[in-house]
């Protein structure tokens, strides 16, 4: 194959439906035969934009010009009434690692440390209960399934705030939960179950636990059962079969789950807020704060912009855990059956 | 050395199945979709359990015994090779999961790459292979772990035609080399035919006839036995003292039938056609009515000369060189008696 081909980028979805033209491909470099008629590489190059276009807007209106936007701001100032005093100050950087007017505290790397936790955690919580309810539902009868389906998607229905609420009630200390951890002395008896980590993490999980689920769902229900069949017949134990059988399989679906259920996890705070009590203050809490009652708004995008930091560093590091060898295609040199 | 009895209530998949497949031989599980074969093999893998009766191997119940505990493995119809594995870590699988040394593993799996003409192909992904080098690292993999028992589930569907005669030789060529027990569930005769040292014809979770391939095919026990395994004439006919009496004649055989009213069956290969001489018992005259051209074989609608009803009636013989029947040529044609076979009602 010429060399010119493998550099169109979408030449894998099938062999080129017209060769290029002998002698003038030979005369001419620039002249080729791609699809559609392009004949010369800067149609290409105009073809492309073109189709590339509609991307590039979206993520420069909702993406690039907020981000921006923000960095100006975490580098301006705080007015003495919260209005925006545009002066170039590295202030709030400093205030974020800890450097207040009364010396060194670590409270705001606190913060993010423990919304870093909780995000984890989190996450994994819903990771553990997603693959027995995945499982459970995938081999159910296609009726029943798209009933399960539908029952797990009914909390998106509901306001966050209100399914808080909900939980305060299950919890509260006149309910056979609450009354339960008194007897067994957990609890002093008469007080409520929240707030505290046990009312947080439930209402963290019943939130982000369709996250998981759903794409992980549609990865399992197109899993090939037989190799896990395969792995059992070749002699191996549970912890081997979902080793190497169901989580190479479900890799996609859970990787999309955690990355959609970790971010929004660690940037909560509606949920923190109401379950967590003074015990779970946030990121998400603190961002809420600075530009809400503190009306600090600066200060508010330094935060902001810290947590997307802490985003980014866990979605490159998943990548490369999430990142198979053999992702599609053959690798370069192998050849095709 | 296993003796397998079988039933399958849910949906009688099994119907009680009773079967022996001796050490160290080649044996097929042989039916049309849906009788069972597959089911069977499963149970046998430890991948199913059935509702009742057992599974012995060397004498030693293994009905409930899981399939990672049993010395049999399995070479899957889709092959199952993990995707995310490279050939040499796909073969190692079942060694490694039993903890056997890393030197031992490389040693045993080299071996069978080499035995199975794949060397070279250890660092390749299973993506990268054609579907006659999946296949045999999927055989590769159940032999690697020397199996009592080695399965194989219909292994040859995914592959073409004339690779499959080819693979087909082999896999005999590789049972005899090994001296293991095979079982092999397959839908096509040919290659039961090809590579079996016993078959067992199964049809609606029953096994209707066991035997060596040539007994299997030429004295099949059924109506059903006798179609499935190729091309068959089947006679109505009545017993009438010593001989069996039909709408084409009355003919001797060999072994006496046990009814009264019942069928014969007869290969196509085996009638011998002749257009001047006859002789006494067994020969039919008869006129063509039409014949029908078929390659290997010939489809003839015949009036028997002295058939009371004179009602035309098909056989299929073998064509040979000079049979360019016609309509209203006058045939003879002789039913050796040791072949024509009297069948069970089914």
């Amino acid at each position: 194959m010429p060399d010119d081909y493998s550099k169109i980028p979408d030449n894998k979805t099938g062999p080129p439906l017209m060769a290029p033209l002998p002698d003038e491909a030979e005369t001419d470099p620039n002249l080729v035969t791609w699809y559609g008629g392009i004949h010369r590489r800067k149609d290409l190059t105009r073809r492309g934009s073109y189709l590339l276009g509609p991307g590039l807007v979206w993520l420069l209106l909702f993406l690039a010009l907020p981000a921006t936007g923000l960095l100006a701001l975490s580098l301006a100032q705080r007015g003495d009434f919260g209005q925006i005093h545009w002066v170039f100050t590295l202030e709030n950087y400093k205030r974020l690692a800890g450097f207040g007017l009364f010396g060194w505290t670590p409270d705001h790397l606190l913060i993010l440390g423990r919304s870093l936790w909780v995000g984890l955690v989190t996450t994994v919580i819903c990771v553990l209960l997603a693959y027995p309810l995945t499982f459970y539902i995938a081999t159910r009868p296609p009726k029943t399934r798209s009933r399960l389906l539908f029952l797990l998607v009914i909390p998106f229905w509901t306001n966050v705030v209100v399914r808080a609420y909900a939980w305060l009630l299950i919890l509260s200390p006149q309910l056979f939960p609450a009354k339960l951890a008194a007897f067994f002395g957990l609890i002093p008896a008469g007080s409520p179950l929240f707030p505290g980590s046990l009312a947080t993490f439930l209402g963290m999980v019943s939130t982000f636990l369709p996250f998981v689920a759903l794409p992980l769902y549609s990865s399992v229900e197109r899993m090939n059962w037989e190799l896990l069949e395969a792995a059992r017949d070749l002699y191996a134990n549970r912890v081997q079969v979902f080793l190497q059988a169901i989580l190479p399989q479900t890799r996609p679906g859970l990787t999309v789950g955690v990355i959609v259920t970790f971010i929004p996890a660690m940037a909560m705070f509606v949920v923190t807020d109401l379950l967590g009590g003074s015990k779970y203050m946030l990121i998400g809490n603190l961002i809420q704060n600075q530009f809400g009652q503190a009306r600090d708004w600066p200060f508010g995008a330094a935060l902001c912009l810290a947590l997307m930091a802490l985003t980014m560093v866990g979605l490159a590091l998943y990548r490369r855990w999430g990142d198979p060898r053999d992702d599609n295609g053959s690798p370069a040199g192998g050849g095709r059956p | 050395m296993a003796q397998v009895q079988k039933c399958f209530g849910s949906h009688k998949a099994l119907k009680g199945v009773d079967l022996e497949v001796r050490k160290g031989e080649f044996f097929t599980l042989l039916g049309p979709s849906g009788c069972g074969k597959t089911t069977l093999l499963r149970i046998i893998a430890g991948l199913e359990l059935p509702d009742s009766g057992h599974v012995l191997l060397g004498g030693q119940d293994i009905t409930r015994l899981p399939a990672a505990k049993r010395q049999v493995n399995t070479v899957f119809q889709s092959y199952a090779l993990f995707p995310h594995l490279n050939i040499f870590e796909n073969v190692a699988f079942g060694l490694k999961a039993r903890q056997i040394e890393p030197f031992e593993v490389r040693r045993r799996v080299a071996e069978k790459l080499e035995m199975l003409g794949l060397d070279g192909l250890d660092k390749r992904y299973p993506h990268q292979l054609s579907g006659g080098q999946k296949q045999r690292v999927a055989l590769a993999r159940a032999l690697v772990n020397e199996p009592d028992i080695l399965l194989l589930d219909e292994p040859m569907s995914a592959l073409d035609a004339h690779l499959r005669t080819q693979v087909q030789e082999e896999l005999r060529r590789l049972q005899r080399e090994l001296k293991q027990t095979f079982i092999l569930v397959t839908h096509d005769q040919d290659e039961a035919m090809v590579v079996s040292d016993r078959i067992a014809v199964m049809r609606e979770g029953l096994v209707e006839q066991v035997g060596e391939p040539r007994e299997v095919y030429s004295k099949p026990r059924n109506q059903f036995v006798a179609e499935f395994l190729g091309a068959a004439n089947i006679i109505a006919a009545r017993r009438d003292g010593g001989r069996v009496v039909t709408s084409l004649g009355s003919f001797d055989l060999s072994a006496a039938p046990a009814w009264d009213e019942g069928s014969l069956a007869i290969r196509p290969e085996r009638i011998v056609l002749a257009d001047g001489q006859d002789g006494d018992g067994n020969w039919v005259r008869a006129k063509v009515r039409e014949a029908i051209y078929r390659g290997q074989s010939l489809d003839v609608w015949l009036t028997p000369d002295d058939s009371a009803a004179g009602d035309p009636f098909k056989v299929r013989v073998r064509t040979h060189g000079k049979d360019h029947l016609r309509p209203g040529d006058q045939v003879s044609l002789f039913f050796p008696p040791e072949d024509l076979v009297a069948l069970d009602q089914a």
